[in-house]
């Protein structure tokens, strides 16, 4: 398989099914793991990262859930397939930046992609659209369970799976869900819902993990612990905080809807007719306007089968895919206008909005 | 007379105080002006007091322990101090000291509760068992103690068989 075939191919994120997925868009869970008696990745020698490269490609390659598999070294790609990988959360922009003795493996489905000298030597992780958290960690406690018997993983039995980084130590597990909160942003509750979220030891970040902004209100949220509570703990918790925030989210609609609909039609109206008609139009804001189509799908205003349309419109507006799509590579500002094509062309024949139905209230 | 309360990051007057519950435990930190703004304190989203804990408590840490070496890896204090991560996993021994009054602060405790990984413990395990048997055997052999040589020869054969039929549990 290679890189050019993999991001043809249909993954998790891009051509995901499950359009009933109404808030939460993704669940992705990751798994920290290093070799004992090896200096971590950001210690460790030229030589000696080569080798541990070497030694975990060959070790994740012949699991199961890898057969079809693209395995890669990070010297061997370009800028552009790094940042579309980087888009598709297969890999980190840490690890886009490294200059050599480093990698990753990528299952074909795009579910699950393994990180080789990122800040660990190995980062695990599966992604599954929609709100599946206990599936995602059964999947990967497999994949881990698997690598096991070919790798011998830094253990302590008092401090768990030793990370290069102490915030990582124990479990080495993040999991983390990706969600649409456009109704909190709009009547400016995100600030709160942070706040409560941050008490109860779990992080909201934007797109990109850290330091990214939370453009198309989409916004990441996993736990901030992972030492002192066992796996199985950690995703429940996680699980009830998401299920709260869903119904602040769906209660901020209703308030929203109540308080004066013409308001939140209007936004949608007008992102409609900015998509079908505008002609500059930079990824943030692209992001913005389809994260308004999105609220309108929700609320019935487009039919349901619409959303995994904006879904896939959300990942291809972004630098990296738009270039990939119009094969080259282009200035930020031609971007802007080759983006605005693409959406015009994609909302030209697009469901036209119906603003009556929705008396009946949000899905 | 109470005196002010000083920066914990600097030595300047605090006057940005600040308290966090994390896992139902209260946090506090005092902060001068300068400090807060460079941490970030004044803007929610990007601030975690795990971090600022963990750098407020490595600031004010005189030589002490400055010069212990990690023998696995050769890392010091200094580099944990400059990159927050550690070299190796031996580290976390040679720096017990200085990270296990951390762990109370980031974690929800010091303890691993999750999984084990079942399969590389009970290797390692034998592996272990292995190197000390085929020392004893030298030894068994260099002071002519033939019949505990051919014990331990036994011994060892039993665990090489092991190995070929169970990596597992």
């Amino acid at each position: 398989m290679t890189i050019s075939s993999l991001i043809d191919t249909p993954s998790e994120l891009t051509d995901a099914a499950s359009s009933k997925t109404a808030i939460v868009l993704m669940t992705r869970v990751r798994l920290a793991r290093n070799l004992a008696g090896n200096s971590f990745p950001g210690w460790a020698k030229p030589a000696q990262r080569e080798e541990i490269l070497a030694t975990c490609r060959e070790a994740v390659s012949a699991t199961l859930p890898m057969k079809r598999s693209l395995s890669l070294s990070i010297d061997e790609l370009t800028d552009l397939e790094k940042q579309i990988l980087v888009e598709r959360h297969l890999i980190s922009r840490e690890l886009s930046g490294a200059k050599s003795g480093a990698g990753a493996v990528i299952s074909r489905d795009q579910a699950y992609s393994v990180m080789i000298n990122e800040e660990d030597h190995l980062r695990i992780q599966v992604l599954r659209s929609g709100f599946q958290l206990k599936k995602a960690w059964t999947t990967i406690n497999d994949l881990d369970s698997a690598l096991e018997d070919r790798l011998d993983y830094a253990f302590s039995p008092t401090l768990g799976y030793l990370t290069a980084c102490p915030t990582n130590l124990g479990t080495g597990m993040r999991a983390s869900a990706m969600m649409h909160l456009p109704a909190l942003v709009i009547a400016s509750q995100m600030e709160k819902v942070v706040r409560a979220v941050n008490q109860l030891g779990m992080v909201v970040r934007g797109l990109f993990g850290e330091g990214s902004d939370a453009s198309g209100s989409i916004f990441q949220i996993s736990n901030q612990t992972t030492l002192g509570e066992s796996e199985e703990g950690i995703i429940k918790r996680l699980g009830s905080v998401l299920n709260s925030i869903i119904e602040h989210e769906l209660n901020a609609r209703q308030k929203l809807l109540e308080a004066d609909p013409n308001k939140i039609f209007d936004k949608i109206g007008r992102a409609f007719g900015i998509l079908q008609n505008g002609h500059v139009l930079s990824s943030s804001e692209a992001m913005n306007l389809l994260s308004l189509i999105r609220l309108g799908v929700d609320l019935g205003v487009f039919p349901d089968t619409n959303r995994c349309v904006i879904d896939r419109l959300l990942i291809e507006s972004q630098p990296g895919h738009l270039q990939h799509a119009q094969r080259g590579e282009f200035e930020p500002g031609q971007r802007d206008l080759l983006r605005a094509m693409r959406l015009r062309s994609e909302f030209a024949n697009f469901t036209k909005p119906n603003f009556t139905l929705s008396s009946d209230g949000p899905n | 007379m109470a005196t002010p309360l000083k920066c914990d990051l600097c030595t300047k007057p605090a006057t940005v105080h600040l308290t966090q519950i994390v896992n139902n435990k209260v946090h506090k930190v005092d902060l001068c002006e300068e400090c807060a703004q460079a941490k970030g304190v004044t803007d929610p989203s990007g601030f975690s007091l795990a971090d600022l804990l963990l750098k407020a408590s490595l600031n004010p840490e005189p030589a002490a322990a400055a010069g212990v070496r990690c023998e696995q890896c050769g890392f010091t204090q200094n580099d944990f101090k400059k990159q927050g991560r550690f070299g190796c996993p031996a580290c976390y021994d040679t720096f017990s000291a200085l990270i296990e009054p951390l762990l109370d602060t980031m974690h929800k405790g010091i303890t691993h509760t999750g999984k084990v990984p079942q399969k590389a413990l009970a290797r390692k395990s034998l592996y272990d068992r292995l190197t000390k048997l085929e020392t004893d055997l030298t030894e068994a052999i260099k002071s002519e103690r033939y019949e505990d040589a051919a014990r331990t020869r036994d011994e060892i054969n039993q665990v090489k068989h092991s190995f070929g039929q169970k990596p597992s549990r």
